[in-house]
């Protein structure tokens, strides 16, 4: 079935809700009008105003209370609307959603979702586009989950509603119309990165919005005749090791796409991992693209902030192609 | 002038705390609430006792170097026990850092109880074996935690409440004022008991609130608010009391304050001179909650120096063991480091455990 990231996430919840009792859906205005992306539409209809309400404006509120319900017995699944506003909630998502199980010796466990949309490329105005993940990723006790493709967000954000842990779930504002085949019987492991496009010369890392923009990049490679292997991440913690580093060992160049600043970026984290694990098969240093190490800009001025295929290819030119240059066999 | 309408008066507290016994100890003349029964006054008492021996035990033991530090709730006993005794099992409860005696009260066992501030864990108990939350030391967040557990037993179909415990700077922050919200429109059943001991750590309530009292700040939330004595264990109790029956009714929350007074510093490594008028002090030992209930227990016969030492001999008991408990070896596993941050360790931290159980060998 053809389905946009925005339907496929709407179908998830959906099925999530149906399959268990314990599930809620909350948070602003994901009640009646659906969630002003229209993820929730239809739900609070379906499901009651029990199972899917809209709650007072507060994200502090919203993922506080989210902690109690879970730690008696429910299964919250809860919206942020935007990523920055989701800040004023840190301090639950760090201090307790993170810390809970550690805190308790396990007793007490938090199965709860936070849904962010995050990133830009949708013409958004301030504190409506930013890239956090980084906040998130850094903190011990939390899964982060971004999928690349619609079939990836219902099966990642279905197995995030199952996972016992808590799931930061960040669903890329820029893909939300995207459409593509959704294959609900295929199942879609958590905590594994998937290579998209298999190549021989250098390897893409990208994750959630820049999956797209990787692939794309691919293509154009083509023409200059690099063959580009793009590994989507999917999960960007715990960080699957395994798939990338085999990716990396196999063509021996890497650059890594993401939209958020570069400064102690998770592009950085990428690169001191595969630099650890893939030294003597590299012929090249890793490079990082990603957006500019500034506030998110007004939606003028984010064409030149965002990374975009010319980017990326300049990256590419960069890994000095010629290996008896750099002397490495 | 703009005129109170009744359904502003319904959540407004008394311009007075509610109270019981007067200072001295004597029933206080037409007294708003019911006094609780006879066997639950001798009950706040013992527990009491116990309690403030308990305090006095951990904060010797902070000399001993036995805890990393101990906030003291010592003059707090009232609201601590009181509070506690009129909870059910199947209700929850949500301390603070200065909420030990609270805790040995609901019958967390005080080695337990200790284990954060002794630095073995994070947590000693099991949240769910009495049904108490993870003491909190970031102000306000556990509102947030009580509020949450409370609307999930109302979903489930249960008739448990929650009461969450907080301190008058504890107010000032954001989650206190998301939580009032939330409850006043979700009508959770959660008791919100503020223990307004003057400070928060030396800043004073003149630079905390400009409210007429704390439990003003109810009305803004149609939240129901009670002013009450918190030195005074019987209108302690009797207030919880009432609020647990109206949150297990369907009536919604209830913020109390009870106004009370922190005889010790923050916490031992706090110097109080530096910011309190010794003469303040001295005062507050004068409404001592302890004297206060002794007094009276005595004045009707209830309570006579066989009965007290008796609660004093139980009381040496129990330091005792809080002394034992803390002079036995912490057993602190370094493979827990790994083992509880998620329901099955990542392979990075399964490789990082390795890595020191490689460094200890």
């Amino acid at each position: 079935m053809t389905l946009s990231m925005a339907g496929a996430l709407n179908r998830g919840l959906a099925d999530a809700l149906e399959a268990d009792d314990r599930v809620l859906v909350f948070g602003e205005d994901v009640g009646p009008l659906g969630g002003v992306f229209r993820v929730t539409d239809g739900l609070t209809a379906r499901f009651g105003e029990k199972r899917v309400f809209d709650t007072p404006l507060a994200e502090s509120g919203i993922v506080g209370t989210a902690i109690g319900m879970a730690m008696n017995g429910l299964r919250p699944v809860v919206e942020m609307q935007f990523d920055a506003f989701a800040y004023p909630a840190f301090e639950q998502i760090t201090s307790h959603l993170a810390k809970l199980r550690n805190r308790t010796r396990g007793k007490v466990e938090l199965p709860v979702v936070v849904r962010i949309p995050y990133g830009g490329g949708i013409g958004g105005v301030e504190h409506h586009c930013d890239s956090s993940e980084m906040y998130y990723t850094h903190t011990p006790g939390l899964r982060v989950v971004t999928p690349g493709t619609p079939e990836d967000a219902y099966h990642l954000l279905r197995a995030s509603i199952d996972s016992p842990d808590p799931v930061i779930f960040l669903e890329p504002k820029r893909l939300y119309w995207a459409k593509s085949e959704v294959d609900f019987a295929a199942g879609v492991p958590m905590d594994r990165a998937v290579v998209r496009r298999t190549g021989s010369d250098v390897t893409l890392i990208a994750y959630g919005p820049m999956v797209q923009v990787a692939l794309e990049t691919a293509d154009a490679a083509r023409e200059e005749g690099w063959d580009a292997e793009v590994v989507d991440l999917r999960t960007l913690s715990p960080f699957d090791d395994e798939t990338v580093a085999a990716s990396v060992r196999k063509t021996g160049r890497a650059v890594v796409v993401h939209e958020a600043s570069g400064f102690c970026g998770y592009g950085a984290e990428v690169a001191a991992r595969l630099n650890e694990r893939c030294f003597h098969h590299l012929h090249a240093p890793i490079l990082r693209v990603t957006g500019y190490d500034i506030p998110y800009p007004p939606p003028k001025l984010e064409e030149h902030h965002l990374p975009n295929v010319d980017r990326v290819l300049d990256a590419i030119a960069r890994l000095q192609w010629d290996d008896e240059v750099i002397g490495v066999a | 002038m703009t005129t109170v309408t009744s359904a502003e008066r319904a959540l407004l507290p008394t311009d007075e705390p509610l109270a019981l016994l007067s200072a001295a100890g004597e029933l206080v003349a037409d007294p708003a609430l019911p006094m609780p029964a006879d066997e639950v006054l001798l009950d706040l008492h013992r527990k009491m006792v116990l309690g403030r021996r308990f305090d006095a035990q951990a904060t010797a033991l902070t000399k001993q170097g036995r805890l990393a530090v101990y906030p003291s709730s010592r003059g707090q006993e009232a609201c601590e026990v009181g509070a506690v005794a009129a909870l059910e099992e199947r209700d929850w409860l949500f301390p603070t850092y200065r909420d030990s005696v609270a805790l040995v009260t609901r019958g967390v066992d005080p080695v337990e109880t200790l284990t954060l501030l002794q630095g073995g864990w994070h947590l000693g108990y099991d949240p769910y074996e009495h049904r108490v939350g993870p003491q909190c030391t970031p102000l306000a967040t556990n509102t947030l935690h009580a509020v949450g557990v409370a609307h999930a037993a109302r979903f489930k179909g249960e008739d448990s409440v929650a009461l969450v415990l907080l301190g008058d700077g504890a107010t000032s922050e954001g989650d206190t004022h998301e939580a009032l919200n939330f409850a006043g429109v979700w009508q959770a059943p959660v008791i919100f008991l503020v223990q307004n001991n003057g400070y928060a750590i030396s800043v004073p309530m003149s630079k905390q609130n400009a409210a007429p009292s704390l439990a003003h700040k109810g009305i803004g939330y149609g939240v129901p608010s009670v002013l009450v004595d918190g030195n005074d264990p019987a209108a302690v109790y009797a207030v919880v009391r009432d609020a647990v029956r109206a949150a297990r009714e369907g009536g919604g929350p209830t913020l109390i304050e009870a106004r009370t007074y922190r005889i010790e510093a923050h916490t031992n490594a706090d110097d109080a001179n530096r910011y309190r008028d010794p003469s303040e002090v001295a005062y507050w030992l004068g409404r001592d909650p302890l004297d206060r209930i002794e007094a009276y227990l005595r004045s009707r016969g209830l309570l006579d120096d066989t009965r007290r030492d008796a609660v004093l001999a139980e009381a040496e008991a129990f330091a005792s063991k809080v002394r034992d408990g803390m002079n036995a070896e912490v057993a602190a596993d370094p493979a827990d480091l790994f083992r509880h941050v998620y329901a099955e360790p990542t392979p990075a931290l399964r490789e990082q455990a390795a890595q020191l159980a490689e460094e200890l060998r």
